[in-house]
């Protein structure tokens, strides 16, 4: 082969993915990067936006402890709702992987249901079956016995969980479900020759091999819950602010762009830390399952 | 007295009968292999044995006990799947373990036991590797000595040794037998591989649909096979339609040119059946010509175009010329080397 042919051999994936690749970088990058410089910007109610570099934003929320509260209960509600899917999501794939034809093919539809309906739609729904104390769910949980006076939905961290746990689950329900996919079929009956009874066999054999599955579910869960907007902004409302609400409040409302711009880098910045590093864990943890 | 018998066992998938009407008495210490194509229902019985399935009628005992009413958690068998079924995430001395975990053996009894199970499979040091870092025979061993290690009445191998290439699969067989004979474990092998079952077993049960079509020693099952299928399925044989005379005296068997005297019994129309390697090239016999000549380093493979059809013929390599390919030759038997079927 000649030098020049190989040469243009060498450029052809450049040549080929180039269209895609400006695609990402113009939209995703530049932005970003301009988002990122923006936090380091000045703003001021009656000048506007100074494009200088200093630390105001950040010290900010470094220091007052309504962002430092702002972003516990952002991770506070993302880590309850991860929780709260992964312990009905994952029996749910179980029992899903063990129903047979038709009946699996309907019951996967109820939970893939969430992703099919506009997320501001449901999050109205779930808004309505709160709806203060005479709300549908407050009355059916009272008539059933189970409390005593009505629990506050709407405007509350349990009412967003609760709500971005229906939205998140096929999330986690398709991540346990692949997770058993990879299953030796005989498996369970190999444990069952070896005289493990029904929880035995969950506890000791199944578990520790769909954890995996759990737990990338839950990374998706997590970063997509602390994420949210729709949602936190429907049921929590201007009240009980999460970081996603509150930047959009800040470049909304308020207008200080560069104030909004740190407070979304700095979820960016956790979520990337949080996510990454359990990735890392997991992988080292389970290296022996993801073979 | 039969260790496990099985009683008139069969199984039904709604309409479909899969296993119908299996008796069998396996005697203890005895090695059994069900030996059938795919789908002859001989995976089933095994699953039914096992307690995965129920038997739709019919009993099975161990020791005159009702197995079926035994839960499969609690029958104390030892079982080698298809596909292993090690639990990935334990190690292999884990694996082996569980077992004995279960049956709640102490911690030290455990770990001596477990040592010498994977001694005997030949997998000393092997103790805290995953079992996706074995290769398959490794694997099989492990799935072998996890069997074994909970001293089971019975040992169930469904058809442990078809995912491992042609000569780690002999070498397998050598040593399975070996600690089969060893530990003296009843056991049941199901297979589709003919060879595989000869080489291990005492006794053979040929399935075809569900059926037993025949149960004997692998050479009984070889020499005198009870069906056209079984002839066909153990190894190659050729069937050849011939008659019986027994208005001439003697009586004769005739097949073409060849003729015996006939043996007792049948008349008319019948089906005798040869193994390739029991024909020879002689001066009289069943007219023939060699179509094609195979040369297989210690024996020839002849195929033949002869008056009763086509013939395959296995000739030693004992270094005597063959004829080539287009002679005319005759082929010839002992009449003992042929078992001879009424035509159905």
């Amino acid at each position: 082969m000649s030098a020049a042919a190989e040469e243009r051999n060498a450029r052809a994936p450049w040549a080929l993915t180039a269209p895609a690749l400006m695609l990402f970088v113009g939209v995703l990058l530049i932005p970003l990067a301009m988002t990122v410089m923006l936090s380091f910007h000045d703003w001021g109610q009656y000048k506007g936006i100074e494009p200088v570099f200093i630390l105001k934003n950040w010290r900010e929320i470094a220091t007052d402890p309504y962002y430092a509260e702002m972003f516990w209960r952002t991770f506070r509600v993302a880590i309850l709702t991860t929780v709260l899917t992964a312990v009905l999501g994952a029996p749910e794939a179980y029992i899903l992987n063990r129903m047979s034809g038709r009946w699996k093919s309907i019951f996967l539809l109820v939970i893939l249901g969430p992703l099919l309906i506009s997320v501001v739609a449901r999050t109205l729904g779930w808004a309505l079956l709160f709806g203060g104390n005479n709300g549908l769910v407050n009355k059916l949980l009272m008539s059933a016995g189970l409390i005593r006076s009505p629990i506050p939905f709407m405007f509350t961290e349990t009412g967003m969980v609760v709500a971005l746990a229906h939205v998140m689950m096929p999330f986690m329900v398709l991540s346990v479900w692949a997770a058993l996919q990879r299953l030796d079929p005989q498996i369970e009956n190999a444990a069952l020759s070896l005289g493990a009874g029904p929880i035995t066999i969950i506890r000791r054999i199944i578990m520790p091999q769909i954890m995996p599955g759990v737990l990338s579910g839950a990374i998706i869960v997590f970063s997509l819950s602390a994420s949210a907007f729709a949602t936190p902004a429907i049921i929590g409302g201007r009240r009980l602010k999460v970081a996603a609400t509150l930047a959009y409040d800040e470049f909304l409302n308020t207008l200080n762009w560069p104030l909004g711009a740190a407070v979304a880098t700095l979820l960016l910045v956790a979520l990337v830390l949080i996510v990454v590093g359990s990735n890392a864990l997991i992988e080292r943890r389970y290296a022996e399952v993801f073979r | 007295m039969a260790y496990l018998e099985l009683d008139r066992v069969a199984k039904q998938f709604g309409a479909q009968t899969v296993v119908d009407d299996f008796s069998l008495a396996v005697g203890k210490g005895e090695f059994i292999s069900f030996l059938g194509p795919s789908g002859c229902g001989k995976t089933t019985t095994l699953q039914m044995i096992a307690g995965f399935l129920d038997p739709t009628r019919g009993a099975i005992r161990l020791e005159d006990k009702d197995l079926t009413a035994i839960h499969p958690a609690k029958r104390g068998l030892g079982i080698v799947f298809q596909s292993y079924a090690l639990f990935p995430h334990m190690t292999a001395a884990e694996n082996v373990a569980f077992g004995l975990e279960m049956r709640k053996v102490t911690r030290s009894e455990r770990t001596e036991r477990v040592r010498a199970a994977l001694a005997m499979v030949g997998l000393a040091g092997f103790e805290d590797r995953h079992p996706r870092r074995m290769s398959g025979g490794q694997q099989q061993r492990v799935a072998l000595a996890r069997a074994l290690v909970i001293k089971p009445s019975v040992l169930l191998l469904d058809e442990p040794l078809s995912n491992l290439d042609a000569k780690l699969r002999e070498e397998m067989q050598i040593e399975l037998r070996q600690i089969q004979r060893t530990i003296g474990t009843t056991t049941i092998l199901v297979t589709h591989d003919q060879n595989e079952a000869m080489s291990l077993s005492d006794r053979i049960v040929v399935m075809s649909q569900g059926k037993i079509e025949q149960i004997g020693t692998p050479q009984e099952t070889y020499e005198k096979p009870a069906s056209a299928f079984v002839s066909q399925f153990l190894g190659k044989t050729n069937d050849f339609a011939a008659t019986i005379d027994r208005t001439a005296t003697p009586a004769r068997l005739a097949a073409g040119s060849w003729s015996a005297p006939a043996p007792a019994g049948l008349s008319g129309p019948v089906t005798v059946s040869i193994r390739p390697e029991r024909i020879g090239f002689g001066d009289a016999g069943l007219n023939a010509k060699i179509v094609t000549r195979i040369f297989q380093g210690n024996h020839w493979l002849f195929q033949c175009d002869s008056e009763c059809g086509p013939a395959i013929v296995i000739r030693q390599n004992d270094g005597e010329r063959q004829p080539a390919e287009g002679e005319a030759v005759r082929l010839t038997w002992r009449p003992q080397d042929m078992s001879v079927r009424g035509v159905a």
